[in-house]
């Protein structure tokens, strides 16, 4: 089995670049969904220990908004899409007006349906670029959302790799629409051995 | 006092008055142990119900090897197998999809993986939260072994 600890820099670049294409497709649907330009950084790819994953969002603690899907097919995966609440509900209040009350904390079932539609396409336009890119076969499972502490929402994510690693291969992009100050995360955690199956498709060298 | 904290797939001991926490448990389950008599406090943060290989390393990520270890470590700082009661919480299903994969059922079945690992000890179970849907950050306290759970929806509750 692979040990993503020993990732060299051709690696990290590679993964990076898949990170960049995946999230520019899924910037682009983004914008034409809410009409506004959305911005994305560069990804971050890091390795973490269990209990750093949760810190790029504000520590296992912070409450967030959770969308997660499993990638199945060829390069098993789990991707979660990570809001803060204030940036979920301008996030949605774009896309259902005075269906949503924009002012309370709790989201209302069309906010959530809404939430779960934009995580939908932000993970089918990621995946099918992705997909091109490496020729491989991905399927998304249809999206799942939880409002929580992001360590609790995380933890499903890190089952998978829990049998056989400490350690998570996490590809990060974080996202920006300009002027309304949303600001989210876009993470995708291989499975182990995906990593491996992603770089040979990609004519890398494997870890 | 001071509050030790125990990560994910950790293990943890401390002595009154100190007291120990774990924030963000979802499907992985927080295991409290404590002597009441001694005074030790032990905590473990689970996430998985058995190792399937004997040489696994961190012994802390499993339900069926965190328990042993966790009872030895507190055994070293003065408490006696015999006088140590358990209370546990965690152990909820974040998403609900569809089919019920495995992977979605894993909080019940660690939490039924540290029932069985308790009872091989013969290890009271005094209080439990357990199940749901919601997240937990959890302090065990060293001065009378009190397990104080905090939610992001339903607030805070003592067991």
């Amino acid at each position: 089995m692979e040990d993503i600890r020993n990732l060299g820099e051709i690696q990290l670049s590679c993964l990076r670049e898949v990170g960049n294409i995946g999230a520019g497709h899924a910037a682009t649907s983004l914008s034409k969904l809410l009409q506004s330009e959305i911005h994305m950084n560069v990804p971050r790819v890091c390795v973490v220990g269990f209990d750093e994953i949760a810190d790029v969002v504000g520590g296992a603690e912070q409450v967030v908004i959770g969308i997660f899907l499993r990638v199945e097919g060829e390069l098993p995966s789990s991707i979660f899409f990570l809001l803060h609440q204030e940036s979920a509900k301008r996030l949605v209040s774009g896309l259902v007006g005075s269906y949503g009350s924009g002012d309370q904390e709790e989201f209302t079932e069309m906010e959530i349906s809404a939430l779960q539609e934009i995580g939908n396409i932000l993970a089918g336009s990621y995946l099918s670029s992705l997909a091109d890119f490496t020729k491989k076969d991905m399927q998304p499972t249809p999206p799942a959302i939880s409002v929580d502490m992001a360590g609790a929402i995380l933890s499903i994510g890190l089952i998978q790799l829990g049998p056989v690693s400490d350690y998570a291969l996490v590809v990060d992009t974080e996202f920006r629409q300009g002027d309304l100050e949303i600001h989210g995360h876009f993470f995708l955690l291989p499975d182990p051995g995906s990593v491996n199956l992603l770089f040979e498709s990609l004519g890398v060298a494997s870890v | 006092m001071n509050v030790i904290r125990v990560g994910m797939a950790d293990v943890g001991t401390a002595s009154s008055p100190d007291s120990l926490r774990t924030t963000g448990l979802g499907s992985c389950v927080g295991i409290a142990l404590y002597d009441p008599y001694a005074k030790v406090a032990g905590l473990a943060h689970i996430m998985l119900p058995t190792a399937t290989s004997a040489e696994e390393k961190n012994r802390a990520k499993y339900a069926n090897t965190a328990v042993p270890m966790l009872i030895q470590m507190m055994e070293q700082i003065g408490a006696n197998k015999r006088r140590i009661v358990a209370k546990l919480a965690g152990g909820a299903q974040m998403f609900t999809f569809a089919g019920q994969s495995d992977l979605m059922r894993i909080g019940p079945r660690n939490v039924e993986a540290v029932k069985q690992a308790l009872s091989a000890f013969t290890i009271r179970i005094t209080a439990e939260d357990t199940g749901g849907n919601c997240g937990r950050t959890i302090e065990l306290s060293g001065v009378d072994g009190s397990l104080l759970i905090r939610t992001a929806k339903q607030g805070v509750t003592t067991i």
